[in-house]
């Protein structure tokens, strides 16, 4: 039968779905590394924050490793080149983004000798301080890999001041077609592990928790074996089930807590951090070696032979896919991401950042499209939803226009996860309404700021006008005021002089 | 590649409006089957005209609305309101009654309001009431069980009879259904010992072998294509258990205080429409509220008012007014009784950090 065990399971829980899981067979096949391509791309923003600011030139020659593009804001991340090689554009390039703009891009041509930087290895990094650590994260680019793409080092300094309790290394992995973070797993434990007890170092957590879905036996079997010699590493399977990837759901699957809106992690006491940032933490401390490549995984129907392959930063799409015996047919549509939220691209020509897990051809099979119908409000979407959001409602707030309501109804909170879309009867496209909704929100909001801005400046001038005006008017009675003083000064000195006149 | 670039999820699960509809048909099938076989041919001719008259209703109004009638009426929605109609009328009542209430379910009831989803009311319910009210001696014949094929049952033809030319059937035995008896019995002033002594067995009760509603008599079957819903996830557990407890509670409670004048919780579930309606009405997802808490609420508001209508008021049956006026109340329990969002109080304050941060853990 249907894994009885499931169904309980879903009804004691309530709470995400079960897509199918897409990951085999490239979840059991090891990971390859990806030939050097001839020419990277490499973006400047790769990353939530301010876009890195160049520090080379067109025709420079570079080496592998060395930084191209500095930090250039608190919340920002440097850039460094995949490959050494020459430096031939800086200029917008097409951004690995639904949109198929342009974004500021380095162009390096590779010269084939693919030779490293002097590199900087750091003696035992546990004897560093543990700033330190947090300034080599920075200094090597590491953002967050699991898609998020935020600065690591920004939540080891923040996360040490906050005086973090727990540190959770997300080995979740619940995207279906997605085996990265598997195969990093099985194949590299020791060093993961390694790198999140540096992070545990740099943060001063008392407590390191990796949690691991239990759809991934052999990982959680590698990475046991890994967090064995260290005692009060707490190895923590959790039930697979979509969005339990999702740092929200993660915390309170996990501890119990619930991160409350407009609050990080850390207000709560936990950081939570990918076991891919982990991996490169461990390589940037170990090795001095900065964030150049990472695990991406290709697959979809429509590739003839799926895998994990290791991939530069700026490698593009269609490598990747010709690395992978090219496309055996027309897709349906590239994804960059997983299915649930990952993000379509109109093309294949754009570079793999720091935050891409996999690259997806999906056949027609592999993406039914129905017309959607109308809601039913059979509140699939209520019962799925991992925040608590009535989605339906949200949905009809939208579709009728009046976005306050949907607001109050907590469209704010939405995190976007794609599990009421997935599982609606009627395939609405709840999550496209709710971004829709966002962005329209947003614009309102800068619209708004514009508005009061230029109504500060409008009052400002009036204000300037009306003092101005009483000053002239202030000035022309006094001048009037000192006239007729001097005049019934000169008339009362007359009089003065000649007092019979009056008489 | 298309054109059009769709926005993420790109997978869904397979299911679709259709497929719901088409699983709740599944669960209905084998109550139907039985009181097709328990009430011979009319009970079969009588489902066949409320469907095609639900479908028939839908098809004309699409039309005049202008909306392509093939993909709406795939949905099986009108089917399955003629379905779940047909079930709930008198097994031998007239062509016209159905097609009456067909017609009236999907114009008055459903595409009024704008069509499939944005009904306030339950449209096989509003139907029933609607019937009710306006033939009451129509809605309240019943005749005794005469299974298919035994002696005495009417064949294809005398059903043809039965159903369309209006023949009474000499040999038919007319009778009352339970809550009918024990209402009439009351009106002599019996006990309600007197009127159930060899009236009411719980087992034949259970398996429907009785006068009533076409589909409504089989708490076995009716119960087993609920439960078929509930783990398929089509409908949720909570509205038909809150609902049968809205039933159970007061009936035992009243029946603990005064044997002679109220029936037992067993007798209440196992009578009537509560089965079909905990499991099959009320749960119908467009006139229910989508919240947890507020699927309990209304649940438990249907079997409350159902066992208030049939023990005080002027029916011997309620769930059909139980379940249209709790659909009126759906729109202020949604409003009211929304779910917990996630870092945030019932209220929707968000919650301290730092209370949670010491909290758990």
């Amino acid at each position: 039968m249907f894994g009885l065990s499931r169904i309980l399971e879903q009804l004691a829980v309530g709470w995400g779905v079960h897509p199918h899981p897409q990951k085999a067979p490239v979840a059991g096949l090891s990971i390859a590394a990806a030939p050097l391509a001839s020419r990277f791309h490499v973006p400047l923003q790769q990353h939530i924050g301010a876009p890195g600011k160049p520090v080379v030139k067109v025709g420079q020659q570079v080496r592998k490793g060395e930084p191209i593009a500095r930090s250039s804001a608190n919340i920002s991340a440097p850039v460094h080149a995949p490959t050494s090689g020459q430096v031939t554009a800086i200029a917008e390039f097409t951004a690995p983004h639904s949109s198929g703009l342009p974004t500021p891009t380095i162009t390096i041509e590779a010269d084939g000798a693919d030779r490293w930087l002097e590199l900087d290895v750091p003696p035992d990094p546990f004897c560093l301080p543990p700033e330190d650590i947090a300034a080599r994260v920075e200094a090597a680019g590491i953002v967050g890999m699991g898609g998020a793409t935020f600065p690591a080092a920004v939540k080891l300094s923040l996360g040490r001041r906050t005086r973090v309790q727990q540190l959770i290394l997300n080995g979740g992995e619940c995207e279906p077609y997605l085996s990265c973070d598997d195969r990093l797993m099985r194949e590299r434990a020791v060093e993961v592990i390694d790198g999140a007890r540096m992070m545990q170092y740099a943060i001063g957590a008392p407590e390191l928790i990796v949690a691991i879905e239990d759809n991934k036996p052999d990982a959680i079997a590698a990475m046991r074996i890994a967090v064995e010699p260290f005692g009060d590493i707490q190895l923590r399977p959790v039930p697979s089930r979509y969005p339990m990837g999702s740092e929200k759901q993660l915390i309170r699957t996990l501890i119990g807590k619930e991160v409350p809106p407009n609050a990080r992690p850390m207000d709560v006491g936990v950081v939570v951090h990918n076991v891919g940032t982990a991996y490169a933490v461990h390589r940037a401390l170990r090795f001095g070696e900065p964030l150049i490549s990472r695990i991406v995984t290709v697959n979809g129907g429509a590739v003839a032979a799926p895998r994990n392959l290791e991939v530069r930063i700026g490698t593009l799409v269609r490598d990747l896919f010709d690395y992978c015996g090219g496309l055996t047919q027309d897709p349906a549509r590239i994804v960059m991401g997983g299915p649930m939220m990952g993000q379509q691209l109109p093309n294949i020509d754009v570079p793999i950042v720091k935050g891409t897990s996999g690259v997806l051809a999906l056949t027609r099979q592999e993406t039914p499209r129905a017309e959607p119908a109308p809601c039913i409000r059979c509140a699939t979407c209520v019962g799925a939803c991992p925040i608590g959001l009535m989605p339906l409602e949200i949905a009809a707030f939208i579709r009728a226009g009046d976005l306050n309501g949907a607001l109050g109804y907590g469209l704010k909170d939405c995190i976007a996860c794609g599990t009421c879309a997935y599982a609606c009867p009627a395939h609405l496209p709840l999550v496209h309404y709710f971004n829709h909704a966002k962005g329209e929100l947003a614009a309102r909001e800068r619209a708004k700021l514009k508005q009061e801005a230029a109504r500060q400046l409008t009052q400002a001038r009036s204000e300037r006008h009306a003092r101005e005006a009483r000053e002239k008017a202030a000035a022309a009675a006094a001048r009037k005021a000192a006239k007729q003083a001097a005049k019934a000064a000169a008339a009362a000195a007359a009089t003065a002089e000649n007092p019979e006149a009056n008489a | 590649m298309s054109a059009v670039l769709a926005h993420a999820p790109h997978a869904h699960a397979s299911i679709s409006v259709s497929r719901v509809m088409a699983s709740v048909m599944v669960a209905l099938t084998p109550a139907t089957l039985f009181g097709f076989w328990l009430y011979g041919w009319p009970a079969f001719d009588l489902w066949l005209v409320n469907v095609l008259a639900c479908v028939t209703a839908e098809y004309v109004c699409l039309r005049i609305a202008g909306k392509p009638p093939a993909a709406t009426l795939a949905d099986g929605s009108a089917m399955l309101t003629g379905w779940l109609l047909a079930l709930s009328l008198p097994p031998w009542a007239p062509w016209w009654i159905a097609a009456v209430g067909g017609a009236f379910a999907i114009v008055i009831g459903k595409q009024v309001f704008g069509g499939l989803g944005q009904n306030l009311f339950n449209p096989a319910m509003a139907a029933r009431v609607a019937l009710l009210i306006s033939f009451p001696v129509e809605m309240t014949t019943w005749v005794a069980p005469s299974p298919m094929f035994s002696a005495g049952a009417p064949g294809f033809v005398e059903g043809l009879g039965i159903t369309f030319g209006g023949i009474a059937q000499p040999d038919a035995v007319t009778s009352a259904s339970l809550l009918g008896h024990i209402k009439s019995e009351f009106t002599r002033g019996l006990t309600l010992q007197q009127a159930l002594a060899g009236y009411f067995d719980p087992t034949q009760a259970a398996f429907g072998l009785r006068a009533g509603s076409m589909g409504e008599t089989s708490a076995l079957l009716l119960a087993m294509g609920g439960l078929y819903l509930v783990l398929r996830r089509t409908i949720s557990w909570r509205i038909p258990v809150a609902m049968l407890l809205g039933v159970a509670l007061p009936a035992a409670a009243l029946h603990a205080m005064d044997p002679a004048r109220y029936a037992d919780a067993a007798l209440n579930l196992l009578s009537g429409s509560v089965i079909l309606g905990a499991f099959f009405i009320a749960t119908d997802p467009v006139g229910s509220p989508s919240g947890k808490a507020g699927q309990l609420v209304f649940g438990f508001g249907c079997g409350l008012l159902c066992y208030i209508i049939r023990t005080w008021g002027g029916y011997p049956e309620g769930v059909a007014f139980a379940v249209v006026l709790m659909n009126a109340l759906t729109p202020v329990i949604d409003r009211y009784l929304r779910p917990r969002i996630y870092g945030r109080t019932l209220g929707g304050e968000g919650l301290d950090p730092k209370r949670a941060r010491r909290s758990a853990s």
